[in-house]
Order: structure tokens, then C-alpha cells, then sequence
């Protein structure tokens, strides 16, 4: 390089434009309508589940003379079977609900992820440990076995998250590793390795953005399923205890004022709902953006 | 289905099959519309075989397809009018229109193995189309289709259609192509490069055969193609085309003879591009005894190179015949079983992990096909600043300068640093990719068939650069391909591998020059000449010794 004259010296230095900052808020100013809807509905029960204290009237577990109260002035949404203010239940549940949901998504994500790319990458008797691994937690029926292994490690927060978290990530697995092993089979792969990377830059700086949008996808599913599987699991009295709350117990609890023609019982699933449209909406505007497959028009 | 439009007597008549008058196409891309096709128009006579020539961009593509009455997704036919037999096919309902396709005008794509389904017979591909839309029965069209496959000169007609995409080489699959889209007999067939991704040998067969099955039923054609030595083989007429406007129209024999435009003269002259060769001071690289092998099969065989440093070495051969293989060996993708590589005289260790940086930094490669050599996630800065930061150590300003030197390197400029490789033509990526070997400072650089998807012009950039590099830098280049007038173009030395083996290696001018390697001769007279008469010329002579003739 040195028998040449360095031209760039001459001029002022060249700065990189686009970077991954200034990428994002292109996107977000084309986002249509519905992604904007869905940012805004995410950002709101972000925003609620952080500051649940200060949004919500009463506390958590405060509990009233009147069980089933009416809507009023006093209680916006009227108090549930054993008098506790149902708004408030509402707004500490998206508080416990989301949390719990984000962080098991996440973890799942992370564990699946990892695992299926390493697979990917290394193929052979590391692939085949992982991949029969993954399949001996498959052939097990999952709210079975999320029950066996909550008997054993006791029903709190933490062993719910983990336990959802890790018989989630199969799903996450198979998906990055099947995606995983036809970028890995790409040129550019074979070009990092001639480089001399280590297997974790190939992993997640190579490999991971090419098999994004199908495991955003995924994962903006998975999402929602976590909801259920609490709700499922709580229903059997294992999932989040009483009195903490989440909208999948609380559906439930109230579900006696339907007969009655209350709607009440219907506003955290009604929450639930609203939310899963939300984070759909906006993955769906996440895999267009990344995919590149632009509209015709 | 016998119309009379569909008799001999109305194709042999002439007249207008396909007339095009001032199509406009516009494409979306970067978040606007350009102008593709500006106006263009096109006849194509009635058993007439017309060849739409142009480098990349150019707008064939679009064009070939617009004469169908479709455009690709993110493109638009924005005015004028694609008359066949009469009839606007643009505007026309999409009813209309898919009578007509496949059934009347049939395409032929430019990657055969793309275009199959892999989990469908080839014989039920074959008669798709007119089993689907009611012309014959199955057995009457698979009767036809077999026929076909005769004609093409397919080995074993009766059984090849029985199986799968993947069980076919891929001249054969091209020419089964060719005969799905002959099977309703159609009045126009369009080939989009049909023999673009084969090698040179393949490439003679399949033009045979496509030419005698387009005479034998004649059909028009609009052949499509950046090669012209092949167009000159098919084509009765040229049109050539640049950024989207005529350039050019003529019968093929007087634009041969006498190009009137520059532009067309100088797609005459990328093929006579010629470097001398220099002879050999010293040995970078020394193959001894090398083999290797994909499981149980075997793939090379007892190779013996000596890599002689500051040159160029070609490495020629059909494919399959083990050129690739010799490259990934030496750059320690796939260790050897036998045989062992010396790097300036001291033993390179065979698997890739146990090279140590500065080993890799020596020996870089540069891939075929750029579009997956590049991630398409990362942008050029990325890609190239990467390479830079784990061969150089530098970071920060410093980082970026370097990048954008080399950028200034390969004649693109930093304009090109946030781009994506997907916002980049087939010909700049590959200057990426060769960038990217830069990066290491290396002292070798392996070139897998780094021309053999560009069209020519772009070729010859490419080439040019090259050579540039070489006498600027001294860097010693291995170049393997299946091109002979790339060899004469960059080589000093010659290698000619078959079946895993050299058969023949030495100094370009003793290997290229009589006597030949039976081989070596056919290879070379397999390269298209720029003849009419060419393709008709070498056929006769090979049936008339058929022992010239290696069969794959």
C-alpha cells in the first residue's frame, strides 16, 4: 500500500453516513399508520407497567367492604370478587403480565437462538447433542412438564420465567438452526472463516441479521403464547400466586359477572388482545422493513 | 390447436409474429422510478431468431419480458405497445394473457436450476403447461415430450424425463427447459441467456441443440444474451441495446462483418484483450502429491503445481473437473487426504483453524458469485472495514481512511461506503469482494471464477483491474476458469485439469499453441467464435471425428 500516494490525506476525511441510527429513523418516518398504532399501544402499556405506583389509585392487594362494586367515581371499574379495585388489578397486571412475557420471550430467544446457530455453524456431533437434546424436551407434552418442573423447583416468579423460557426456546431452536444452516452454507461465511473470525462474531454478526425476520416473527408469536401458557398455568394454580396480579387470573376470578352482563371480566382480556394486535403490527412493519420486499407501487 | 396461424405454411410466410412499438418500462428502486426500457422497438418476423444483445442494465431482460405482455414486480410497462399476432398484450386481461403464455409464447429462463420445482419429476414439468391447459393428453404430451428430448440430443430420451431436477447436469437441465417450452409448440420462444451459467463445452451442446429443435419446428425466437459469439450462432438479427435505447439493429452476418456504432465496436473488442506472458523468477506456492476428497469421492488426484510468485496461473476445465476443489485445498477449506501444500518451502497446515492470522492474511480468495460472498446485511463500509480491522489493527479514523482507500482502489469511491451490496451492480460487488481480499495486503489471491457472471464488458473492467493490481502490488494470482479468452487475457501460466487430474500445464503460449492435449483442443474449439457459420462449422467437424468428442 505504500507505493502509492495515499489520496484521501489530501482531502478532509470521509465520515460514514449511514449508520445504524440514522437507518432506524428513516424507517420509522415511512412507518405506515398501523406500525404507528402499534408503537404508540406498546409504548402506553410500557409506560403503565413502569409507573404502575403512581398511575394506579390504590394499592395492589388493598382490598374493600364491597366485592363486585358497580363502575362509580370511586372505583372507575368497579372491585372484583373480594373488593379489590379492578383498574387498579389491571394496571399492576400489565405491570407483572408484560414483565413476566418480555423477559421469558427474551430468554427463550437468547437460549434458542444461541443454541440453533451453534448447531448451525458447527454441524456434526455438536448439532446432533444439541438437536437430540432439544427433541428428548419435545416429546414431552409442555404444560406437563412445566407442571412436573414446577412441582419440583416451587411455584415463584423467577422458576416460572426460566422453566416457560427454556421449554419455549425449542421452538426458537429449531427455527434458527434450520434458518441458520443455509446462511451458513453462504460465501460470506466461508469468507469470515478464511479471515480467521471467531465463532461468535460469525454467529451473531454474520449469520444472526440474515435470519432475523423469521425469528422476529416467531418470537412476536411466541409472545402472545406466553400470555396463555401463564394464564393456563395459573388457572391450575401453579402459574403467578394470588395476591399478585395478571390479567389471565383475573379473567377468571371475575368470569361469574358475565353471567350478568358485565363486561368487566372482558377488559383484561380485552388487554391482552389489544396488546397482541399492537406487538403484531408492529413486527409485521419490522419484517417488511428488513426483508426489502418494498410494495409495488 | 390448429389454427392456421399454427401451420408451417403461415411460419414460413413471414411477416410480423412479435412487433413492439416505443415501450417504456419504468423500475422502483432507492425509493424512486427510473427509466428502464426508453422507447424501444422490436419485429420479429415469423420463424425468425432474433438476439437482443447489451451488458448488464441494458434492459433485455425487461424487454424479453415485456414481450409477453409481464413485467417483473417493481417494474411497470409505462406506454407504448407489444402487438403479437395483432393482439396488445399490453392492457390485455390477465385471462388473455395466460392463454397465451406457455401455450403460444414460451420463455426460457437464464438459471435452469433455479427455474425447476426439485421435488417434481422432469417429465411432468416438461408437459405441464399443455396438459394444464387442455391442448393434449398426459400421454400424448409425454409422448411429445420424450420426442423432444431426442431432438435435444438428451442420452436415454425414454428414461431422463423419470427423474428429479437434481439428477440431471445442468446443460441437460437447460435443454429440458428448452423443451417445456417447445412442447406446445409455441410461435415464440424467449431465451433469457439460456447458456450464460454453463461452461464452455456444455454451452456447444446446448446451442446445437436448441438451434436444430428452432429450425426443425420453425419457430420465432428472441434470443437474449451479452455474448456475441454465441448471438451470432442463433440470431438471424441483431439488436443491440444500451441503457434502455437502441443502439443498433442489423442482420447478424453485415454487424459482424461491420459494426457501424462505437458502442458496438467495443463489445467487438473486450474479446481481444491479451497479455504477454512473463516467465517464472521464483515459486510462491507448491502443490506435491496433493489429493483430496468429498466423503468417499475422490475429487483431486495426485496434483503437482508450482505457483510462481508476481504471476498469473490459469486453471481451465469444464466443470467437475476439480479447479475449484485445488482452490479451496490450497486456501484450507478442504485439508487434503494426501499430498501436502509448501508455502515459500515451508508446510501449510491443512485445516484452515490451525493457520495462524498472518498465514491467512498471505492466501485470500475471492468467490464466484458475489452476490453471496457479501453479506447482504452489511454495507460496504461494513464489509470491507472489517477486513481491514482484523488484518490491519486500526481503528477509528484511521479504519475508515484505509477503507476508503481501497474503495479508490478498485475505481469505486466512498460515495459506495454506506451502500448495501443489494443497491450495487453484479460488476461493482465483485470489485467488493476483490476490495475485501485487498484488505490483507496479500501476497496470493485465489480467483474462483470471479468473471464467469458478468457480462463482458463489465468482464473486462474487471480484468483490467486485475492486472493493474498485479503490477502495482506484485500480487501472485491463481485464476481458475472456464473461459479460454480470460486465460488469454490474464495469464502467464496454464493449468488444464479433467476429471481431478492435470492433464496439461506450462507457459500460456506452449499450452494454447499446437501440439495440443486432445483436451486442450477441445476446449478451445468449444470457445464461440465470432462466425456465423461457426457453431454449424465445429458440428460438422466433430461428427466427422467423433473421437474429439469427450462425453461428460
Amino acid at each position: 500500500m505504500s507505493t502509492t500516494i495515499n489520496p484521501v490525506t489530501q482531502r478532509k476525511p470521509f465520515k460514514p453516513g449511514r449508520s445504524r441510527r440514522t437507518r432506524i429513523w428513516k424507517a420509522f418516518a415511512r412507518a405506515p399508520l398501523t406500525a404507528w398504532f402499534g408503537v404508540v399501544v406498546v409504548a402506553c402499556y410500557a409506560v403503565v407497567a413502569l409507573f404502575a405506583p403512581m398511575i394506579a389509585p390504590y394499592g395492589e392487594a388493598q382490598v374493600f367492604p364491597e366485592a363486585f362494586a358497580p363502575w362509580s367515581s370511586e372505583f372507575m371499574l368497579g372491585t372484583d370478587q373480594l373488593g379489590r379495585d379492578v383498574l387498579t388489578r389491571l394496571i399492576y397486571g400489565a405491570r407483572n403480565t408484560l414483565g413476566i412475557a418480555v423477559i421469558t420471550t427474551a430468554l427463550s430467544f437468547f437460549f434458542g437462538v444461541s443454541l440453533g446457530l451453534v448447531a448451525a455453524l458447527f454441524k456434526g456431533w455438536v448439532d446432533q447433542v444439541l438437536s437430540r437434546s432439544i427433541d428428548i424436551v419435545l416429546s414431552i407434552p409442555g404444560l406437563i412438564f412445566s407442571l412436573m418442573l414446577l412441582a419440583i423447583f416451587g411455584s415463584n416468579i423467577w422458576s416460572l420465567i426460566l422453566i416457560i423460557a427454556v421449554l419455549d426456546s425449542t421452538n426458537f431452536y429449531r427455527l434458527a438452526r434450520t434458518s441458520g444452516l443455509s446462511v451458513a452454507s453462504m460465501e460470506f461465511i466461508e469468507a469470515a472463516r478464511l479471515r480467521g473470525e471467531r465463532p461468535s462474531w460469525i454467529v451473531f454478526r454474520e449469520i444472526l441479521p440474515n435470519i432475523l425476520p423469521p425469528l422476529v416473527a416467531e418470537a412476536g408469536l411466541r409472545f402472545c403464547f406466553v400470555f396463555l401458557t401463564i394464564s393456563a398455568l395459573s388457572f391450575l394454580g401453579v402459574g403467578i400466586q394470588p395476591p399478585t396480579a395478571d390479567w389471565g387470573s383475573m379473567v377468571r376470578e371475575n368470569a361469574t359477572l358475565i353471567t350478568y352482563g358485565d363486561i368487566t371480566p372482558l377488559l383484561p382480556a380485552a388487554a391482552i388482545g389489544l396488546l397482541t394486535v399492537a406487538v403484531n403490527f408492529v413486527v409485521d412493519w419490522f419484517l417488511h422493513n428488513i426483508s426489502g420486499f418494498k410494495d409495488e407501487h | 390447436m390448429s389454427t392456421d396461424t399454427r401451420g408451417f405454411e403461415a411460419r414460413q410466410k413471414g411477416g410480423n409474429l412479435l412487433e413492439i412499438r416505443d415501450l417504456r418500462i419504468d423500475g422502483f428502486s432507492n425509493d424512486t422510478w427510473h427509466k428502464i426500457v426508453k422507447g424501444v422497438d422490436l419485429v420479429v418476423n415469423r420463424g425468425e431468431v432474433v438476439g437482443l444483445i447489451g451488458e448488464s442494465g441494458a434492459g433485455k431482460s425487461s424487454l424479453g419480458l415485456a414481450a409477453m405482455g409481464y413485467a417483473k414486480p417493481g417494474c411497470k410497462i409505462t406506454g407504448g405497445q407489444v402487438l403479437f399476432d395483432g393482439e396488445d398484450l399490453v392492457g390485455c386481461s390477465e385471462k388473455r394473457l395466460r392463454e397465451l403464455r406457455g401455450n403460444r409464447i414460451a420463455y426460457v429462463a437464464q438459471s435452469a436450476a433455479a427455474a425447476f420445482n426439485p421435488a417434481k419429476r422432469l417429465i411432468t414439468q416438461t408437459v405441464e403447461a399443455a396438459v394444464c391447459k387442455g391442448l393434449k393428453t398426459r400421454d400424448e404430451a409425454e409422448a411429445d415430450a420424450i420426442e423432444l428430448y431426442r431432438k435435444l440430443q438428451l442420452p436415454n430420451p425414454e428414461q431422463i424425463g423419470y427423474r428429479y431436477p437434481h439428477q440431471v447436469s445442468g446443460g441437460q437441465l437447460q435443454r429440458i427447459m428448452t423443451a417445456m417450452a417447445m412442447i406446445c409448440k409455441p410461435d415464440l420462444i424467449i431465451f433469457d441467456e439460456p447458456t450464460t451459467a454453463l461452461d464452455v463445452t456444455t454451452q456447444v451442446e446446448v446451442l446445437a441443440s436448441v438451434r436444430i429443435l428452432v429450425e426443425h419446428y420453425h419457430t420465432a425466437a428472441l434470443y437474449i444474451t451479452h455474448d456475441l459469439a454465441v448471438v451470432a450462432q442463433m440470431a438471424d438479427r441483431i439488436k443491440v441495446l444500451r441503457h434502455g435505447n437502441t443502439v443498433e439493429e442489423a442482420p447478424t452476418s453485415e454487424m459482424i462483418a461491420d459494426p457501424k456504432e462505437d458502442y458496438t465496436k467495443s463489445l467487438w473488442a473486450v474479446r481481444n484483450l491479451y497479455k504477454d506472458p512473463s516467465e517464472r523468477d521464483s515459486v510462491l506456492l507448491r502443490v506435491q502429491n496433493l489429493s483430496a476428497s468429498y466423503g468417499q469421492h475422490k475429487v483431486l488426484d495426485d496434483i503437482n503445481v508450482d505457483l510462481p510468485r508476481g504471476r498469473t496461473i490459469c486453471v481451465v476445465g469444464e466443470s467437475g473437473s476439480g479447479k475449484s476443489t485445488l482452490a479451496r485445498s490450497i486456501a484450507g477449506l478442504l485439508p487434503p487426504t494426501h499430498g501436502s501444500v509448501l508455502y515459500e518451502g515451508k508446510a501449510l497446515p491443512g485445516d484452515l483453524q490451525q493457520r495462524g492470522r498472518a498465514l491467512l492474511k498471505k492466501i485470500q480468495l475471492v468467490h464466484q458469485i458475489p452476490d453471496t460472498a457479501l453479506n447482504p446485511r452489511h454495507t460496504v463500509g461494513e464489509i470491507l472495514s472489517r477486513a481491514v480491522q482484523v488484518f490491519k489493527n486500526l481503528r477509528g479514523a484511521a479504519l475508515v481512511a484505509e477503507t476508503v482507500q481501497l474503495l479508490e482502489r478498485i475505481e469505486l469511491g466512498e460515495t459506495f461506503y454506506d451502500r448495501l451490496p443489494s443497491e450495487l451492480s453484479g460488476g461493482q460487488k465483485q470489485r467488493i469482494c476483490i476490495a475485501r481480499a485487498l484488505a490483507a495486503d496479500p501476497e496470493l489471491i485465489i480467483c474462483d471464477e470471479v468473471t464467469s457472471a458478468l457480462d463482458q464488458v463489465v468482464q473486462e473492467g474487471i480484468l483490467k483491474l486485475l492486472t493493474d493490481l498485479q503490477r502495482q502490488l506484485g500480487v501472485t494470482y491463481m485464476f481458475i476458469t472456464h473461459d479460454i479468452n480470460t486465460v488469454q487475457a490474464i495469464a502467464d501460466e496454464v493449468i488444464v485439469m479433467k476429471s481431478g487430474r492435470i492433464i496439461d500445464q506450462g507457459l500460456k503460449t506452449d499450452v494454447l499453441a499446437p501440439p495440443y492435449h486432445p483436451y486442450t483442443e477441445l476446449l478451445l474449439s468449444s470457445v464461440p467464435k465470432m462466425e456465423t457459420g461457426w457453431l454449424t462449422g465445429i458440428l460438422e467437424a466433430r461428427s466427422a471425428a467423433p473421437s474429439a468428442v469427450v462425453s461428460s
